[in-house]
């Protein structure tokens, strides 16, 4: 397929296992999550974002892919409400950003390339620190810690422990309160693949979230989405149903 | 923890739900927010302990100083009461300076803007914080200043303790608004300081004024009530702008 395909509008996409978003409106069971209009985001001068416009529905995965710069991170941090869109409408889990923010705060699970984590803290006070911060019980994060498999260093500072744990803790830390919308950036940087398949359950499709993952890996990324936004200097160059959309339509925004 | 079975039904929902007990996802309470903060805090500084023994060392340090400098054995009035309210305002900047370091450099600030919480949760604590620093940095440093530069058994300690306590929460108030502006710059180490000393003039001015008597060797008086009073109001409205500005100042 060829990238500016398809950027008028906001294509129908089907769930993954399921039939088109649009055959199953009529149960009014699925509703847009992310909302995007012509999206702007500028650092200074620099547009970081420029027009972005799509639709992204409930239990729906979007894959952002795009080289080093293409704005995928600041795509995330808007959704996020960390950063304030300069013009264009942006609806994250059915409230305006940014003057609803506060709305949605508590409802989204950020995954990004920082952990998140006190260094001199350890896994379990980090997680405890977050369980406060969200009103979420110490038994969930007790349990959290056994599914990421890190209790028995759980007391160990975050500075102690390998990149690869420490992903796996921010990876709970992301989801410790249940969040509907994850946004992941590169999710699985620095896990081996058992411990790719240990947080699968948590932020994988079979976690049941929406979610927003920035990735690139064409074949890894493909494979879980629904969407596929392609990002080019902040500029939207492929946005299509991911059925549509080829490893190599991917690799071509890279060059 | 329930189930991690891919594939499953329990595999969707692999650990229990995060929702509270009565179901509601709204803003965590404020004074729950608060200990969680200011107890991460301290946590923070007593493993890496990067704020308050410098502070102290850097204060008794001054004394010494001071003690060569000036050539005297004791100092008196006004003189003494300078020494020790520069000396700690000096000191306290140093923990100003670090005071969101860590939740810039670690993501702490976006871990926190996250959360259904109240903004104004994290100026109370970093303000409660920073009070508890400018308590343990006066415990070292105010016995060191009467040791090197004012021994006589006869100054009114009790009241100096409250002139002290009065200036620390204006200090603090002022130095979480700063520190809370000049952390997310690239010359915070610089700003810091140079936005919180103007600022701090009026609380050197009150503190070492309402000092002054209680410092008098032979004959300590009180402090005089229009100096309390001035370090009284400086606290009150510097809190009240901390806490108009500080969601501002987290906020993109």
């Amino acid at each position: 397929m060829q990238i500016e395909q398809g950027l008028a509008e906001s294509p129908a996409v089907p769930r993954r296992g399921g039939g088109d978003v649009a055959e199953s409106r009529d149960a009014e069971a699925v509703r847009a999550v992310v909302e995007l209009d012509r999206l702007v985001r500028r650092y200074g001068e620099r547009e970081a974002l420029s027009s972005v416009s799509l639709s992204l529905q409930e239990r729906q995965t979007l894959v952002v892919f795009g080289p080093n710069g293409a704005g995928k991170t600041t795509l995330l941090r808007v959704l996020a409400t960390l950063l304030r869109p300069h013009s264009g409408r942006v609806e994250v889990l059915g409230e305006s950003i940014p003057e609803r923010a506060w709305a949605v705060r508590g409802r989204i699970g950020l995954l990004g390339h920082e952990p998140l984590l006190y260094r001199e803290l350890s896994a379990r006070e980090n997680l405890r620190f977050h369980a406060r911060l969200h009103d979420v019980s110490r038994e969930r994060v007790e349990q959290l810690l056994a599914a990421v498999q890190i209790d028995r260093r759980a007391d160990e500072p975050i500075r102690t422990l390998s990149r690869g744990m420490v992903q796996r803790v921010a990876v709970a830390r992301a989801v410790l309160h249940d969040p509907e919308l994850l946004l992941l950036d590169e999710p699985h940087s620095n896990l081996d693949p058992a411990a790719t398949e240990l947080v699968e359950p948590l932020i994988g499709a079979a976690s049941g979230r929406t979610r927003v993952i920035c990735s690139h890996d064409p074949g890894g990324g493909l494979a879980e989405a629904d969407l596929v936004l392609g990002l080019r200097e902040g500029h939207p160059a492929l946005l299509a149903p991911a059925r549509d959309v080829d490893a190599a339509t991917v690799t071509e925004l890279y060059r | 923890m329930s189930a991690t079975i891919p594939g499953s039904e329990s595999a969707r929902r692999p650990v229990a739900s995060g929702e509270r007990a009565d179901g509601r996802r709204g803003t965590t309470p404020t004074l729950n927010v608060v200990r969680a903060l200011l107890r991460k805090e301290l946590l923070v500084e007593l493993r890496t302990l990067e704020s308050v023994p410098g502070m102290s060392l850097f204060a008794v340090t001054t004394f010494v100083v001071f003690h060569f400098a000036l050539n005297r054995n004791s100092i008196d009035g006004d003189l003494a009461a300078g020494v020790l309210w520069v000396t700690l305002l000096f000191a306290a900047m140093l923990g100003v300076n670090r005071l969101f370091v860590a939740d810039a450099d670690q993501g702490g600030f976006d871990g926190f803007l996250l959360a259904p919480v109240e903004r104004s949760a994290m100026l109370i604590a970093k303000l409660l914080a920073l009070l508890v620093y400018l308590v343990v940095l006066e415990l070292v440093a105010v016995p060191a200043f009467l040791l090197l530069l004012a021994p006589s058994s006869d100054h009114a300690l009790c009241s100096l303790i409250g002139v002290l306590a009065l200036g620390d929460v204006g200090i603090a108030a002022i130095g979480t608004l700063v520190a809370a502006l000049a952390v997310r710059t690239r010359a915070r180490d610089l700003l810091g300081p140079l936005l919180a000393l103007p600022l701090l003039v009026p609380i050197v001015i009150g503190g070492a004024r309402a000092s002054s008597p209680l410092l008098v060797l032979g004959h300590a008086g009180s402090p005089a009530a229009r100096w309390l009073l001035t370090l009284g109001l400086y606290d009150l409205v510097f809190g009240l702008i901390a806490y108009a500005l500080f969601d501002f100042l987290l906020e993109d």
